[in-house]
C-alpha cells in the first residue's frame, strides 16, 4: 500500500499524457507532454512553442507554457497548481492509510484516486474543447466546416487519433500513467491480500 | 513439330528479353558505346530511391568557384554549396557585416578564391568527421569548415607563398594541415628582375598547427625551400606518421615558358620532411622569427561574427637548421600526385609526363638515410639515391598518371589524364588489375577515406577536366563532369555520371552516419550573444545614433517586427540587424531591401545578421522575406519611409499599429 501510493510521486517527473502531431511538413513529428504541473517538449527542443506558433494560423489561444505565461500572453492553468497538491495529498494519504493498515481504507484510497482521475480526464476534455472551439475570429485560416456550416473546430482527441487539417493528431497516455496503473495494481493487491498481513 | 514450337518460343523469349534491355532508341548518334557499358543492374547501384538517403557524403572542391560542394554518393545529387573563399549572395556570405571579415587578406578584401583540395580531419589515421579543411590557390589561404554546421569557421592566410597548391592535407591525428608554394617568389617580396629567379626565388612549405579541441589554426613554422614548384602533398600514415611528402616540378627553376623549360630534367623531386624532427629542433631553439603580414579570420559561434587579426611574424626553418630532417627523392618527370598508401609504406609519385608510376618504399628511404646513400645535394638538401629508395615502378599503365587513392585490399587507383582512364593496380605486385575509361581527361579521384588508414572502398569518384558531349549542351561553357565507379568487386564498374559546379580538383568523402546525427538543426536563441540581437519581438526597435539608424528587426512566421518604420532620412546609414526568432528545423527567413547595394540575408533560426542600406531616394520603400517560409510568406513584408535630408520626421516603428514591447 505504501509503495503503491508512493509511486504516485513519480508524476512529478513523468508526464501524464502525450499529444503528437504529424504533417507533411513535419515528417519528424512535433510532440507535447502534459505533466501535472507543466507542458514539456515531446520530441525535439522547442516543440511546445512550435506547436503554439502553428496554432496561431487557426486562431487558437496560446498554450499555457511557462514561456507564454511569462510573456503575459496567457493566464497560467490553475490545474498546474492544483494537481501537484492532489497528487501529494493522495500519496500522503496512502502512506498514512498504509500505516493504519485497514483494508477498507485501501479501497477508499482507490476510490479517491479514481474520482481524481475521472475529474482530471474530464477537465482535460474541457480544455481541449475550449482550445478547439474558442478561436480568434480574425484568425488567418478561417475554414467553414462543411457539415455544421460553422467555423471549423480543431479539438484534439482525448484518446486516440484525429485528423485536424494537415495534421494527424495522436493523443495517448504517457509514462506517468503507467505509474498510476502500477500504483492501482499494488493498492488493489494490498486490498486483496491485506488479511495475510504480508503487505501493509 | 514439337521441336519447331520449342525453338520458336525460345527465339521469342530471347527477343522479348532483349527488347526489355533496350528501353528506347537513343537520339544521340555518337555515344552508344559508353551507354552500352551501363547495364540495368549497374544503374541500380547508383539509384537512391525518393526519400532514401545516400550512403556517403562527398565534399567536392569548387575550383574556380572558390567554394565547397556537398554531394550525396552514390546518387551524385548536389545538396549544398558551402561558401568558403568567394562571396555568395544567395547566402549573404561575404556581404553581411558578420561574414565580410572572413574574406580579408593582407591584400585587403578579396571576394573570390580558387579552392582546391578538401581533407577531412582524422584521429589515429581515420576520418573523425569534425572539420573539413580546404586550401585556396590564388591568395594562399587555408579554411576550416565545420561539419556540424557546414559553415566556414576560420580562414588563415599563408605568408611568403604564392599558389598554395600542395595543401590542405592533414596529418593522421590532425596535428598539422600543410600549405605549399606552387610559384617560387622572392621572400620577402622585393623589386628584382624576374630573370633573377634561379637561386633567388624561394618556396615555403608551411605547417599549420590545428588545436585538437577547437580546430583553430596557427602557423607553427615555415620551411624555406628552393624555388621549385611544389605541387601536391601527402602525410605519412601509420609507420611513416611524422613525415610529410611534397611533390615538386620545375626543379629547373625556369621563370618563363615552363611547359618546355620546366620539363627538361629527367627527374624532379619528392621532398620528404620529418616534421617530428623539426619539432625537436624548434624545441632546441632552432629557426628564426621573420616579419610577415597575414590575415587570420576566425568565426565566433556565440556572436556568429567573424573577426580579422593581422598577424606579423612567422617562424622560419632553413634546411641547414635541421640536418637529417629534409631529403629529396628523385622521381621521374614532373610528379603531380604524391600519395601514401594506408600502411604508410609506399609513396607513390605520378610523373605526369611519364608513362610509369613510381613507387618509393618508406623502409628503403629510412635505410638510405641511415646509409647516407646520397646522390649529391640541392641547395644543401641531400638527394637520396633513386635506386636506394625506389621499390619499383609500374611500367606503361597508361599515359599521364596524376593521382592515386587506395582500397583496403592492397590496390591503388590511379587517374591518367592523357589516356583518360582510371587504372586499378596491385601495389605490391606492381600489376595492373583493371582499367576503365573516364569521360574525359580525369584529374583527381576520391575514394571516401581513400587517403587515410581506413578507406571505405565501395565507390570511387573520378573528377574530369573535360566534359564535351557528356550532357546536353549549354553554350560554350558546360558543367564539369564526374563519374562514380563501384569498386567493391574485382572489376570497377561505371555506375553514374553527374555534373558538378566549378571545377573540382579533389574531394573528400565519408560515411553518412559519421555526420548526419551531428548535423545542427537550429541555433538556440538562448545561446545567441550577437551584440545587435533582438531575442524577442518585445526587444525589436529602431534607434538613431547621429546619421546611423540601427533597426533591430525580428522575423518569425510570418511577419517582421517592426514592419512600419519612419524617420529614416536620405544620407543615413541604416543597419538592419535581423534576428530569426524561429526555433524550428528548416525555417530560415531571408530579407531584401529595395535599393540596398548588397545581397539578401538568409538567416538561420536563432541567428542574427546585419546588412547596411544607404537610402538615396525619398519615398516609402518595402522590404520582404526572400525565403518561402510559410503559407503566409508572401505577406511577410514591411515598409521604411525615407524623408528628405534635414526632415524632422521622428523615428517611429510599429507592428500592427503598436510599438513592439509596449503595453497596450
Amino acid at each position: 500500500m505504501i509503495a503503491g501510493s508512493f509511486m504516485l510521486l513519480a508524476l512529478f517527473i513523468f508526464p501524464l499524457w502525450k499529444i503528437t502531431l504529424v504533417a507533411p511538413q513535419y515528417p519528424e513529428p512535433l510532440g507535447m507532454y502534459i505533466h501535472i504541473n507543466r507542458l514539456a517538449d515531446g520530441i525535439e527542443f522547442n516543440d511546445v512553442q512550435n506547436i503554439d506558433l502553428l496554432n496561431h494560423y487557426i486562431g487558437m489561444a496560446h498554450l499555457p507554457s511557462a514561456q507564454n505565461v511569462k510573456k503575459g500572453l496567457v493566464e497560467p492553468f490553475v490545474e498546474f497548481s492544483i494537481m501537484p497538491f492532489v497528487v501529494s495529498a493522495l500519496a500522503l494519504l496512502g502512506v498514512v492509510f498504509g500505516f493504519i493498515g485497514k483494508r477498507k481504507l485501501y479501497l477508499w484510497w482507490f476510490i479517491l484516486l479514481s474520482i481524481s482521475g475521472i475529474v482530471g480526464i474530464y477537465d482535460f476534455y474541457l480544455w481541449l474543447y475550449e482550445y478547439g472551439h474558442n478561436l480568434d475570429p480574425n484568425a488567418i485560416l478561417r475554414i467553414i466546416d462543411p457539415v455544421t456550416g460553422e467555423l471549423m473546430a480543431y479539438q484534439p482527441p482525448v484518446f486516440g487519433y484525429k485528423r485536424l487539417l494537415n495534421f494527424d493528431v495522436y493523443s495517448y497516455p504517457a509514462m506517468g500513467m503507467s505509474f498510476i496503473a502500477g500504483s492501482v495494481v499494488l493498492v488493489l493487491l494490498a486490498f486483496l491480500f491485506a488479511n495475510k498481513k504480508l503487505i501493509r | 513439330m514439337k521441336q519447331i514450337l520449342k525453338t520458336t518460343i525460345t527465339i521469342l523469349s530471347v527477343a522479348i528479353i532483349m527488347a526489355g534491355c533496350n528501353p528506347a532508341p537513343s537520339g544521340s548518334k555518337s555515344k552508344n558505346s559508353s551507354k552500352g557499358a551501363l547495364s540495368g543492374t549497374q544503374a541500380e547501384k547508383a539509384f537512391v530511391a525518393p526519400g532514401e538517403h545516400d550512403e556517403y557524403y562527398g565534399f567536392l572542391s569548387g575550383g574556380f568557384s572558390g567554394q565547397l560542394a556537398v554531394y550525396g554518393l552514390p546518387s551524385g545529387r548536389l545538396f549544398r554549396v558551402i561558401p568558403v573563399f568567394s562571396q555568395d549572395p544567395e547566402k549573404g556570405y561575404g556581404y553581411s557585416e558578420e561574414t565580410k571579415p572572413m574574406l580579408m587578406t593582407s591584400h585587403g578584401f578579396v571576394p573570390w578564391g580558387d579552392s582546391h583540395h578538401p581533407d577531412i580531419s582524422q584521429t589515429n589515421g581515420e576520418l573523425d568527421g569534425r572539420w573539413v579543411f580546404i586550401n585556396e590557390n590564388n591568395t594562399p589561404r587555408i579554411a576550416r569548415v565545420s561539419l556540424t554546421t557546414f559553415e566556414t569557421e576560420e580562414i588563415i592566410e599563408i605568408p611568403n607563398s604564392a599558389g598554395n597548391h600542395s595543401s590542405a592535407f592533414i596529418t593522421e591525428n590532425s596535428e598539422y594541415v600543410v600549405a605549399g608554394t606552387r610559384f617560387g617568389v622572392p621572400i620577402p617580396q622585393k623589386d628584382i628582375p624576374i630573370s633573377d629567379y634561379k637561386g633567388n626565388f624561394k618556396g615555403s612549405l608551411t605547417f599549420v598547427k590545428i588545436d585538437p579541441e577547437s580546430g583553430h589554426m596557427n602557423i607553427a613554422f615555415q620551411v624555406r625551400m628552393p624555388g621549385f614548384n611544389f605541387d601536391l602533398a601527402h602525410p605519412g600514415r601509420d609507420k611513416s606518421h611524422g613525415w610529410m611528402f611534397f611533390s615538386s616540378y620545375n626543379t629547373e627553376e625556369a621563370n618563363s615558358l615552363l611547359e618546355v623549360n620546366a620539363s627538361q630534367n629527367d627527374k624532379d623531386f619528392i621532398a620528404a620532411i620529418n616534421w617530428k624532427k623539426i619539432e625537436e629542433y624548434i624545441a632546441q631553439g632552432k629557426g628564426h622569427e621573420e616579419r610577415a603580414e597575414y590575415a587570420h579570420n576566425t568565426w565566433d559561434d556565440a556572436t556568429h561574427t567573424a573577426t580579422t587579426v593581422m598577424e606579423d611574424e612567422v617562424l622560419i626553418i632553413n634546411p641547414e637548421d635541421v640536418p637529417g630532417a629534409i631529403f629529396f627523392m628523385p622521381t621521374p618527370k614532373s610528379p603531380h600526385g604524391c600519395d601514401v598508401d594506408p600502411t604508410g609504406e609506399y609513396i607513390i609519385g605520378s610523373g605526369k609526363l611519364a608513362a610509369t608510376i613510381t613507387v618509393h618504399s618508406f623502409t628503403k628511404m629510412l635505410k638510405a638515410i641511415e646509409d647516407k646513400a646520397f646522390d649529391g645535394e640541392s641547395y644543401g638538401i641531400p638527394i637520396l639515391k633513386y635506386d636506394a629508395v625506389n621499390y619499383g615502378s609500374l611500367e606503361q599503365p597508361g599515359l599521364g598518371p596524376l593521382h592515386t587513392e587506395f582500397d583496403t585490399r592492397g590496390n591503388g587507383y590511379t587517374t591518367f589524364f592523357i589516356s583518360s582512364e582510371v587504372v586499378k593496380w596491385n601495389i605490391k605486385n606492381l600489376e595492373v588489375v583493371d582499367r576503365k575509361s573516364t569521360f574525359y581527361s580525369v584529374g583527381h579521384l576520391m575514394i571516401p577515406g581513400g587517403n587515410s588508414r581506413k578507406p571505405f572502398d565501395k565507390y570511387l569518384v573520378a573528377m574530369n577536366k573535360i566534359t564535351k558531349d557528356r550532357y546536353i549542351p549549354t553554350g560554350p561553357e558546360v558543367c564539369q563532369s564526374a563519374q562514380i565507379y563501384d569498386i567493391s568487386g574485382d572489376k570497377m564498374e561505371l555506375i553514374l555520371d553527374f555534373p558538378t559546379i566549378g571545377e573540382p580538383h579533389y574531394a573528400a568523402g565519408c560515411p553518412t552516419e559519421l555526420l548526419a546525427d551531428k548535423s545542427v538543426k537550429i541555433y538556440k536563441l538562448a545561446d545567441n550573444k550577437h551584440p545587435y540581437a533582438a531575442l524577442s519581438e518585445a526587444d525589436s526597435r529602431v534607434e538613431r545614433k547621429g546619421n546611423e539608424v540601427h533597426i533591430y528587426l525580428t522575423m518569425i512566421r510570418s511577419h517582421f517586427s517592426p514592419d512600419n518604420i519612419e524617420g529614416v532620412k536620405v544620407g543615413d546609414k541604416v543597419f538592419f540587424h535581423v534576428t530569426n526568432l524561429e526555433q524550428d528545423y528548416d525555417v530560415p527567413h531571408g530579407i531584401a531591401m529595395i535599393g540596398a547595394n548588397t545581397s539578401e540575408l538568409l538567416t538561420m533560426p536563432g541567428r542574427t545578421e546585419t546588412f547596411v542600406w544607404n537610402p538615396k531616394k525619398v519615398g516609402v520603400w518595402p522590404f520582404y522575406c526572400t525565403d518561402f517560409c510559410s503559407a503566409l510568406h508572401q505577406e511577410m513584408q514591411g515598409y521604411v519611409r525615407v524623408s528628405p535630408k534635414g526632415s524632422n520626421v521622428p523615428i517611429s516603428y510599429t507592428l500592427d499599429e503598436e510599438v513592439p514591447g509596449e503595453e497596450e
